[in-house]
């Protein structure tokens, strides 16, 4: 039976039928729906959302160390939190297979940069895998685990957005039970001391020697005769572009099992051809390998390494060749940049915050990141997961310690300050920091689609469970009670005050606000805590003195002409205009 | 490859686009169809232009569109027709919603929405044009505006091979199956 899969639902899949038992992720674009996936195999499965990448790969080792078939998911960002596990136990090797799935994001469709996570195979030195569809991420993902399992590797299974996101159709297989592996043990295995460590890594080289064996074998790496004019050596999404340009008039050697690269088969396969092309989306990953190997061959001098790869952009380079479009005049289109949502609760808080003056906003990864955008532009800086408070803390020191005056501001979300934000809150209690802490709990982890997160009181698969209460959490951490405001971030009032108190203390102080996000479906919890009303706001045209205060908000269903006007299919109730106007000139309908 | 079509659905984070593009290619799958889709989730969702690109044929190879190579734009806002224009073949038609989302910059009151969208489409491409959350909110579900597009799309590229009604019931909740297909069947009458 063929289904009409997406890359993550595929990999999902795969897993299932390759015999995995268990399941770890952080949520991160375009990873998400992998673990989302594999939560309804809870017959067969167990999964997990851990709070952070280093945490996911951690548990996913442990239970590879037990003896069971396991997955850690993650987007490319992701591996740089794991990598600290990641590097060792490339060097201790598996129990039960391990594969960690890396997630990259060519283009920043959602993301705050486009690393090439195909060079963590090489710097860690495990084995990878590339599938180029649907098809391949299920069929490769059970292959991944059999070759962690024989080589006593883990296995780095690379994707990028066009294989998550896209679909094909795939042909379904079925679960193969392989059970757990006995656990026995093993001191010198898998305790990296540095005395094991030496040892382990002379064992980690002749492992790379009997995987380059590998792939210079494999079907993973297979060749397409066609004319042997052109050459592509190519993988991944990039193989379908190949194809969707050249077609039949070019051979192909399309590999599927990437690190260490098959140089013996590149070299034959260069031989033969007339003129060799590596296409590959970003860095010159595979390029560099086949150059160093003293194989002649053109990538990048063609191909730009910058953004997203597609079939256009081959042709063009390559051929020369464009196709005939229509034109428009791009003075015609207004940008549409992605905006918080009507309703959404960080809207209340960034508006207030906007305000002030002399406050330097240190920002996180999020929906809340969007705070940054106009109007409101209440955002400093965003790098990444966790940043907000620990640069933030380091700027606000800086500041000091050079005589500025200048106060910092970090706002974080729920998720992610379970992700790494508690422990930047640690660095400033520990250091009598003055820097503020927002931490904007919008119940659930909102950026990537509504996933549970510690502080949310369900698991993955659905389970009741201990909700951390962050208030508390924050003051076991040292921050004083007293120190601590807890507030509606709908309530402009209450963020104004609460802010003003805050930029003016001295010792640590975290303002926590609680409203859940305007997507989320709400839990019993959440009804009987934030109520359920059903209202929307309207302008009165007659009192509305065109002063434009309500459009500062960055509403989007808030629109302008010579009144304002409320698109009553977009808004949500959130009363956030309603008290910005002025003049009293919104009101609410439907109570 | 000349076989392979192109379907380009256009329009902003929330409309129900993916849920259009799902119906469209369950469907042409059931027709026998190879198709790929791609779609596009997280940041670039949270109400920015969003796409999502279809293509069918005996065998797709990427999942993506080009420039100039959709056969069919179908634009769920009217701005958003503009926006991705440069994708239509020469010769390509449009489906376009009559209905207007302001983007951050026109809320602020910087630019103005554009005028004229409906006679600059007109003037490159075959163009339909028709008011569909006004069907939506008629048959009293505006949040069925995206299958009374894919009716619209459906006709418009004559793929007249597939059972819609069957492929509607059997991808939305089945105490909206039936709006769905009236839904469906006013955006068909929309195409002549």
């Amino acid at each position: 039976m063929k289904k009409f899969m997406t890359g993550n639902e595929a990999m999902a899949r795969g897993a299932f039928e390759a015999g995995v038992t268990f399941a770890s992720a952080y949520p991160g674009t375009p990873s998400t729906e992998i673990l989302e996936n594999i939560g309804p195999y809870k017959e067969h499965i167990y999964a997990e959302w851990a709070p952070n990448e280093k945490v996911a790969l951690e548990v996913a080792i442990g239970a590879s160390i037990a003896g069971a078939r396991s997955v850690a998911a993650m987007k490319h960002v992701g591996v740089n939190v794991a990598a600290d596990p990641l590097f060792t136990y490339a060097y201790t090797g598996v129990n039960g297979g391990l594969v960690l799935i890396s997630a990259d994001d060519p283009g920043m469709h959602s993301s705050q940069n486009e690393q090439d996570n195909r060079y963590y195979a090489k710097f860690s030195k495990v084995a990878m895998i590339e599938p180029s569809d649907s098809q391949e991420s299920k069929d490769f993902m059970k292959i991944a685990l059999e070759l962690s399992e024989q080589y006593d590797t883990p296995v780095l299974f690379r994707v990028t957005t066009r294989i998550c996101h896209s679909k094909g159709l795939v042909e379904m297989g079925e679960r193969e039970e392989v059970g757990i592996r006995p656990y026995s043990k093993n001191i010198p295995k898998f305790v990296a001391t540095p005395a094991n460590g030496r040892v382990l890594h002379v064992k980690v080289e002749e492992r790379l020697r009997q995987l380059e064996e590998f792939s210079n074998k494999t079907d993973l790496n297979r060749i397409e005769w066609n004319s042997k004019k052109v050459g592509i050596v190519t993988a991944g999404v990039a193989y379908q572009y190949a194809k969707e340009v050249f077609g039949e008039d070019a051979s192909y050697l399309k590999l599927g099992f990437t690190y260490p690269l098959p140089m013996d088969k590149i070299r034959e396969f260069a031989s033969q051809v007339e003129t060799l092309y590596v296409i590959e989306e970003l860095e010159p990953y595979m390029e560099e390998q086949i150059k160093a190997a003293g194989i002649a061959c053109i990538g990048k001098d063609l191909i730009p390494r910058i953004g997203e790869l597609n079939p256009d952009i081959i042709a063009k380079a390559i051929l020369g060749v464009e196709r005939e479009t229509l034109s428009v005049s791009e003075a015609s289109v207004v940008g549409r940049p992605p905006t918080m949502c009507a309703g959404c609760p960080h809207r209340g808080f960034f508006y207030q915050i906007s305000k002030k003056k002399n406050v330097m906003i240190s920002g996180d990864i999020g929906c809340y990141t969007l705070g940054s955008a106009e109007p409101l532009s209440a955002m400093d800086t965003c790098i990444c997961m966790g940043a907000s408070i620990s640069a933030g803390h380091g700027a606000q020191k800086a500041f000091e310690f050079n005589g500025v005056d200048k106060k910092v501001v970090g706002v974080i979300g729920d998720s992610t300050f379970f992700h790494s934000g508690v422990t930047s809150l640690m660095d400033i209690v520990y250091n009598k920091g003055t820097a503020v802490t927002v931490i904007l709990d919008n119940r659930i982890t909102g950026m990537t689609g509504h996933q549970e997160n510690p502080g949310t009181g369900y698991t993955l698969q659905g389970d009741k469970t201990h909700a951390i209460n962050i208030p508390l959490l924050c003051e076991a951490v040292g921050v004083k009670k007293e120190n601590i405001f807890v507030i509606n971030p709908l309530d402009l009032d209450a963020c104004n005050k609460a802010i003003d108190t805050a930029l003016k203390a001295t010792e640590p102080t975290v303002i926590v606000t609680e409203w859940p996000c305007v997507l989320k479906k709400f839990t019993p919890e959440d009804i009987e805590r934030f109520g359920n009303k059903k209202v929307i706001c309207r302008v009165d045209e007659e009192k509305c003195k065109s002063c434009r205060i309500c459009t500062k908000t960055g509403c989007p269903a808030i629109a302008f002409d010579t009144k304002a006007v409320i698109n009553e299919d977009m808004c949500a109730g959130c009363e956030v205009c309603l008290q910005a106007c002025p003049f009293k000139a919104i009101e609410k309908v439907g109570e | 490859m000349s076989d392979v079509k192109n379907i380009l659905l256009v329009g902003v984070g929330g409309q129900g686009i993916i849920l259009a593009s799902k119906i469209l290619s369950e469907g042409l799958i059931s027709a026998g169809y190879d198709v790929k889709m791609s779609e596009v989730h997280g940041m670039a969702q949270r109400g920015g232009s969003v796409t999502t690109q279809v293509r069918f044929g005996k065998k797709v190879y990427s999942p993506i569109i080009g420039k100039g190579q959709a056969d069919i734009i179908v634009s769920f806002e009217k701005m958003e027709s503009l926006r991705w224009m440069e994708y239509l073949k020469v010769g390509g038609k449009v489906v376009v919603n009559d209905y207007e989302i302001p983007s951050a910059p026109i809320l602020a009151g910087s630019v103005k929405y554009p005028q004229n969208i409906i006679e600059t489409l007109k003037e490159k491409a075959d163009t339909t044009v028709f008011k569909a959350a006004d069907i939506a909110k008629e048959l009293g579900n505006i949040k069925t505006m995206n299958v009374v597009m894919v009716g619209a799309l459906v006709k418009a590229m004559g793929l007249d091979e597939v059972n819609w009604e069957n492929v509607v019931r059997e991808n939305v909740k089945e105490s909206l199956a039936d709006i769905n297909i009236e839904a469906l069947k006013k955006g068909m009458e929309q195409v002549k």
